[in-house]
C-alpha cells in the first residue's frame, strides 16, 4: 500500500513535469470488451496523476466502427481519442487523419511494443495508434472431452488432426459440439477467421493484379473443410455465432473446442464465468503442412484525431493507458491473468505473468503471424485476416454473408463463392482497381 | 365560405411548419442527389468529381438490388397483413365485456413502448437463440430439434419480432373505431338472428375499413425504414437485406457516399410509388 | 338464467383475453425477471421462471459502467423537447388546415408525410456535415429539432383529424357571439382540443424516445440519450443475458410507466381520424 502511493506521487511528478497545467476534459470512444471496462473502472487512477477528465462513449464494435468513422472522414471532431484496430490504422494513417505518436518520451519505452504489432499500427514507419491489446488466435480445447476422445493435442497440430479429434468429441445428445467456429457474417466476425484459415490452405483474396481468387481451388477446398466440419461437429445455429456467441458457449461447456482470439483464454479460465475454467489448455492454430497456420494478428489500439484541440491531453492518456505502469495497476486490482495482453514485450518477461496459464501460447501466437507475408503464394496486400485497403470492409461484410448463407444450408459453397467472385470483381472495378 | 382575411390568417399559421418541412426536406434532398452524381468516396479522398449517371446504373444493376426491393415489400406486406388481422381478432376479442379490461389493454399496448433496439435484442438472444432461446427449450421439452430463428426463418423471425412492436398500435385504433360503432344496430341484427359471422362480415368489417387504411398508412411510413431490428438481429444476412439496409452497406460499410447516394433517390422515389398508391386507397377512405 | 350465460361468456372473454395479454407481454416480462438473475441463471437448463435467488447485482454492474442518470436526463429533454417544439409548430398548421381547408390542404398533408419517407441512411452524410457547419453536432438542441421535424407530419396530421371532429357550427355560433379570433382559440377551441393534444404528445414522446438512428450517429458523450446507452450493451464478451436484461429494463422501465399511467389519455385520442 505504502509502496502505491509512493509509487504514484512519483509517476505525478513526473508527468506534471512534461504536462501543461491545464486540466482537461477529453472524450474516448471505445468497444465494450472486457479489457477496455476494466480500463473505464480504472479512470480515477489517470485523473489523479494528470487532472483530466474522462468522457466515455461505450459501443458495441459494429456501432463505434461506424460512428468513428464517419466522424474521421467528415471532421466532426466528437472525439479526442478514438479505438480502433490494424486495419483502419494504416489507411487512415495514410490519409494524414491520426497525430503521428512518434515523439513518445523516454520513459513510455516505444521499443518493447511488440514488433508485429508495432508494425501494423504503423504507416510509413510512423506509429499512428498505441495498442492497448493485441491478439492472435489459437485453438482452446477442453482436456478432459480430449482424453475421454483418446486423443492427445500436440502443441501445434494440424487442420486434419482438429477436425477429427472434433468429430470424436462431439456427443450431440448432451450437447456437446467438438468445435465452435465462427459463422456469424461479418468482416471482423467470419470473415476474419476464414481469411485467415484460408491462408493455411494455400489461399488469398487477390493475385498480384488485384483480381479476385475466389474461383481458385484453394478456397473451394477451405470452405467447403470449414461448412463439412462445423456441420458435423459444430453447435446448432452456428451461422449466427460470433465472439461473444462462442465465448458464452464454450463457457457452458458446450465446446470441445474453439479456435479464436487469444484474448478469450483469459475468460474461459476465469472460474467466476466459466464452468471449465481448469479443464482447458491451449494450442497454435491449426496448418496444412503448407508453412501457414491459421492464425490472424489484431490489436485494438488508441488513437488521436488530427486535429482536435486536446492533442496533449490526449496523448497523456494514451501514455497512461498503454504503459507498463498500466498494467502493473491491473495486475494490482484485478490479477495478472486479466491484464491487457499482447502489445509490451516485457510483459511476457515478467515471471508473475509467465506463471499465467495461456501466456506462452498467446506470445507464440502473436509471433507466428506475418501481416507482410500472410499467404504462400505472393500477395499485392497486407494483413493476415483482412486486406488493408478501404473497400475491403464493404466487400468482407457481403462476401461473409454468402459464406453465412452457405454455412446455414441455403446455398451450397460453390455458388457462395461464385457470387463472392462476382461481388469482389463489381467493387474492385468501381474502386478503380 | 372562409373570408380572404381568415385565408390570409391561415397562411402565416401554417407558414412555419410548411417552411421547415421544406428546409428539412430540400437540404438533405439537395445534398443527396448532388452526391450521386459524383464519385464520393470519403476514404479515399472524398469528393473525386462528376460521374454522370454512374452510380445509378451500377446501384441498380447490382445483384443485390432487386432482392433487397423484393424484401422490403415482403416485410412491409407481411407486417401489415399480420398486424391488421391479429389487431382485428384482439380488438373484437378486448370489445366483449370481462374483468379486468384495463390490465389486459396494459399488457397488450406494452411492446409499443420498448425501443426497436431493445425489442431485437431481447428477441434475438432470450428467444431465438437456437441453444440458450427460449424457443430452443420450448421444442427440445416437446422432443423437437430447436430451429436456429434467424438463419432458417430469417425474415419470418424479423416479420414476427416488428409485428409484435406494432401489433399494440393497430389493436388499439381498431379496438376505438370498434367502440364507435352504433350498438344498436348490432343488437338489431342479432334480433334478426344473423349469425356472429355475418354480424362481423356485413356490419363491423365496413365499419373498420376506414381505421385499417389508416394502421396502413401510418405504419407503412414506420416500415419502409426499419433498421434497427436488422442491424441487431442479422445485419443483413440470410436474404433479409432491405433496400435501407442496402443503402447503409454502401455509405457506411463500403465507404461509398457516391453509389449509397444514389439508393437514397432510388428508395425516395419507390417510397413514393408505395405513399401515391395508398394515398389513392386511402384518399377515398378518408374523404367520404 | 340469461344472467348466467353471460356471465359464464364473461369468464370465458376474460380467460382468453388475459391469456393472450399475457403472451404478448411475456417478452418484456421475461427480460425484466433475467434481470434479476445471476448470469448462471440466466441461461439455466431448464429456464428459471420464479424461483431463483434474486439479486440486485446487474442493475449494480449496470450502473457502475455507465451513469445511466445522465442518459436518462438526455432522453427526457430532447423526447420531451422535440414534442414540445413539434406541437407549438404543428397546432397553428394544423387549426388553419382543418377550418380554412383550401383546395390543396390534402396536398400539403400528404406531401408533409412523404417527407418521413426519406431513407435516414441515405442522408447521414448531408447531415452529419450540416451539423458540424452549425455546431450542432453532439447537443441536446440538435437532436430536438431533427426529432421535431421527423415527427411534426403525424403532429400535424393526428391534430388534423383532432380539430376536423370538432363542429364548424359551435365556432360559427361563437363567431357571432361577437369572439375574436383569440378568444375563439382560448376558449371554445383548446378545450375541445386537450384530449387530442395530449394524447399526440404522448405518442410523438414515446416515437421520439425510441428513435434509435440519429439520436445515437449524431451524439458523443453530452447529449447521448438511452438508445445510445443500449448501444454499449449489446453483445459484450462472456455471458451477458443478465446484463442485458437490466440494461434493457433501464432503458424501457421509464417510458413503459408512464404510457401505462397515461395509456387512457393516449388511447382515447389515437385515431388518426380512423372514427367517424
Amino acid at each position: 500500500m505504502y509502496l502505491k502511493n509512493a509509487f504514484g506521487a512519483a509517476a505525478t511528478l513526473s508527468l506534471l513535469m512534461t504536462s501543461s497545467a491545464f486540466a482537461e476534459t477529453i472524450t474516448i470512444a471505445t468497444v465494450n470488451n472486457g479489457d477496455m471496462i476494466r480500463m473505464q473502472g480504472l479512470t480515477d487512477d489517470f485523473t489523479a496523476k494528470t487532472g483530466h477528465e474522462v468522457e466515455w462513449v461505450t459501443l458495441e464494435e459494429n456501432v463505434l466502427r461506424q460512428r468513428v468513422t464517419t466522424d474521421i472522414t467528415t471532421k466532426g471532431g466528437q472525439f479526442d481519442i478514438m479505438t480502433i484496430g490494424m486495419y483502419e490504422t494504416p489507411i487512415w494513417g495514410k490519409n494524414g487523419w491520426l497525430v503521428p505518436l512518434n515523439d513518445l518520451p523516454a520513459e513510455y519505452d516505444v521499443d518493447d511494443i511488440l514488433p508485429a504489432m508495432r508494425g501494423g499500427l504503423s504507416y510509413d514507419d510512423t506509429l499512428f495508434a498505441a495498442p492497448f491489446y493485441g491478439e492472435s488466435s489459437m485453438i482452446m480445447y477442453r482436456t478432459d472431452l480430449m482424453e475421454k476422445a483418446g486423443l492427445e493435442m500436440p502443441e501445434a497440430p494440424t487442420w486434419a488432426f482438429v477436425a477429427n479429434a472434433a468429430r470424436a468429441m462431439t456427443d450431440k445428445d448432451n450437447e456437446i459440439y467438438g468445435i465452435c467456429l465462427r459463422g456469424k457474417a461479418g468482416w471482423g466476425e467470419n470473415m476474419a477467421f476464414l481469411t485467415a484459415t484460408s491462408n493455411a490452405f494455400g489461399a488469398r483474396w487477390f493475385d498480384e493484379n488485384w483480381t479476385a481468387q475466389f474461383d481458385s481451388k484453394e478456397w473451394a477446398t477451405t470452405l467447403n473443410f470449414y461448412i463439412d466440419l462445423l456441420n458435423d461437429a459444430g453447435p446448432p445455429g452456428a451461422s449466427n455465432n460470433g465472439f461473444n456467441e462462442n465465448l458464452s458457449l464454450f463457457q457452458q461447456g458446450k465446446c470441445g473446442m474453439w479456435i479464436d482470439a487469444t484474448v478469450a483464454a483469459s475468460f474461459v479460465t476465469n472460474p467466476d464465468d466459466s464452468s471449465v475454467a481448469d479443464k482447458v489448455d491451449f494450442a497454435l492454430a491449426p496448418d496444412t503442412g503448407l508453412d501457414r497456420r491459421s492464425n490472424w494478428l489484431w490489436a485494438w489500439a488508441l488513437a488521436i484525431p488530427a486535429g482536435t484541440q486536446k492533442e496533449g491531453a490526449a496523448k497523456e492518456f494514451i501514455q497512461w493507458a498503454t504503459s507498463k505502469d498500466y498494467i502493473e495497476l491491473v495486475a494490482e486490482n484485478e490479477g495478472w491473468a486479466n491484464v491487457p495482453p499482447g502489445a509490451r514485450s516485457s510483459l511476457y518477461e515478467n515471471p508473475n505473468y509467465k506463471a499465467v496459464p495461456f501466456s506462452e501460447m498467446t506470445l507464440k501466437s502473436i509471433l507466428s503471424a506475418d501481416p507482410l507475408n500472410p499467404t504462400v503464394d505472393a500477395v499485392p496486400y497486407v494483413g493476415v485476416q483482412f486486406v488493408a485497403i478501404p473497400e475491403f470492409a464493404g466487400i468482407a461484410s457481403q462476401v461473409g454473408q454468402e459464406f453465412s448463407a452457405a454455412l446455414a444450408g441455403q446455398q451450397t459453397a460453390e455458388e457462395a463463392l461464385a457470387k463472392a467472385q462476382a461481388l469482389t470483381t463489381e467493387e474492385m472495378e468501381a474502386a478503380g482497381y | 365560405m372562409a373570408t380572404q382575411h381568415s385565408r390570409s390568417a391561415a397562411r402565416i399559421m401554417m407558414a412555419p411548419a410548411v417552411i421547415l418541412l421544406l428546409g428539412w426536406m430540400l437540404v438533405p434532398l439537395t445534398m443527396t442527389v448532388l452526391f450521386s452524381f459524383k464519385k464520393y468516396l470519403p476514404l479515399r479522398g472524398g469528393d473525386l468529381g462528376w460521374v454522370g449517371f454512374d452510380n445509378y446504373v451500377r446501384f441498380v444493376s447490382s445483384s443485390a438490388f432487386w432482392p433487397s426491393v423484393q424484401v422490403t415489400l415482403v416485410i412491409v406486406g407481411g407486417v401489415l397483413a399480420i398486424t391488421v388481422a391479429l389487431g382485428v381478432l384482439l380488438a373484437l376479442l378486448l370489445d366483449q365485456p370481462m374483468w379486468g379490461q384495463g390490465i389486459v389493454r396494459i399488457l397488450v399496448i406494452a411492446p409499443f413502448f420498448v425501443m426497436p433496439t431493445v425489442s431485437a435484442l431481447v428477441w434475438k438472444n432470450m428467444f431465438m437463440d437456437p441453444v440458450n432461446g427460449l424457443f430452443a427449450h420450448l421444442w427440445k421439452f416437446f422432443g423437437a430439434e430447436p430451429i436456429s430463428w434467424l438463419s432458417e426463418a430469417s425474415i419470418q423471425s424479423i416479420i414476427m419480432i416488428v409485428s409484435w412492436q406494432w401489433l399494440p398500435f393497430a389493436t388499439l385504433i381498431l379496438l376505438t373505431a370498434i367502440q364507435s360503432l352504433d350498438s344498436e344496430q348490432l343488437e338489431a341484427s342479432e334480433m334478426d338472428g344473423a349469425s356472429p359471422l355475418a354480424r362481423f362480415g356485413y356490419i363491423i368489417l365496413p365499419h373498420l375499413g376506414r381505421a385499417i387504411t389508416v394502421v396502413v398508412l401510418i405504419q407503412t411510413i414506420f416500415l419502409l425504414s426499419i433498421f434497427a431490428e436488422i442491424y441487431v438481429t442479422t445485419q443483413g444476412a440470410f436474404g433479409t437485406r432491405t433496400l435501407t439496409f442496402l443503402i447503409f452497406q454502401r455509405v457506411l460499410e463500403s465507404q461509398n457516399v457516391g453509389l449509397g447516394s444514389a439508393g437514397g433517390v432510388y428508395a425516395i422515389i419507390l417510397a413514393n410509388i408505395v405513399a401515391a398508391f395508398l394515398m389513392r386507397i386511402v384518399g377515398k377512405n378518408l374523404d367520404s | 338464467m340469461a344472467r348466467s350465460v353471460t356471465q359464464q361468456r364473461k369468464a370465458i372473454n376474460t380467460a382468453v383475453a388475459w391469456a393472450v395479454g399475457l403472451l404478448i407481454f411475456f417478452p418484456i416480462l421475461w427480460t425484466i425477471l433475467t434481470s434479476f438473475k445471476t448470469e448462471a441463471q440466466a441461461i439455466n437448463d431448464p429456464p428459471l421462471f420464479l424461483f431463483f435467488d434474486w439479486t440486485l447485482e446487474n442493475y449494480a454492474v449496470v450502473q457502475e459502467r455507465s451513469d445511466y442518470m445522465r442518459f436518462l436526463w438526455n432522453s427526457i429533454i430532447i423526447a420531451g423537447g422535440s414534442t414540445i417544439l413539434g406541437i407549438i409548430i404543428a397546432v397553428p398548421a394544423a387549426w388553419s388546415m382543418a377550418f380554412v381547408p383550401s383546395k390543396r390542404t390534402k396536398d400539403i398533408l400528404l406531401w408533409m408525410l412523404s417527407t418521413k419517407m426519406l431513407p435516414a441512411v441515405g442522408v447521414l452524410y448531408p447531415i452529419y456535415l450540416v451539423f458540424i457547419r452549425l455546431g450542432l453536432l453532439d447537443t441536446r438542441i440538435g437532436l430536438v429539432v431533427v426529432l421535431m421535424l421527423i415527427n411534426l407530419p403525424i403532429i400535424i396530421w393526428m391534430l388534423y383529424t383532432y380539430f376536423k371532429e370538432i363542429p364548424g357550427e359551435i365556432l360559427e355560433a361563437a363567431r357571432m357571439d361577437g369572439a375574436t379570433l383569440k378568444e375563439e382559440i382560448l376558449y371554445v377551441l383548446t378545450p375541445m382540443a386537450v384530449p387530442g393534444i395530449a394524447s399526440t404528445l404522448l405518442l410523438n414522446i414515446i416515437l421520439a424516445w425510441n428513435e434509435a438512428f440519429w439520436t445515437l450517429n449524431l451524439t458523443a458523450a453530452n447529449a447521448a440519450p438511452l438508445t445510445a446507452f443500449i448501444a454499449s450493451y449489446s453483445s459484450p464478451e462472456g455471458l451477458f443475458y443478465a446484463k442485458l436484461s437490466a440494461a434493457s429494463t433501464m432503458a424501457i422501465a421509464p417510458i413503459l410507466i408512464l404510457g401505462w399511467f397515461s395509456q387512457k389519455q393516449l388511447v382515447r385520442g389515437l385515431t388518426f381520424g380512423a372514427v367517424k
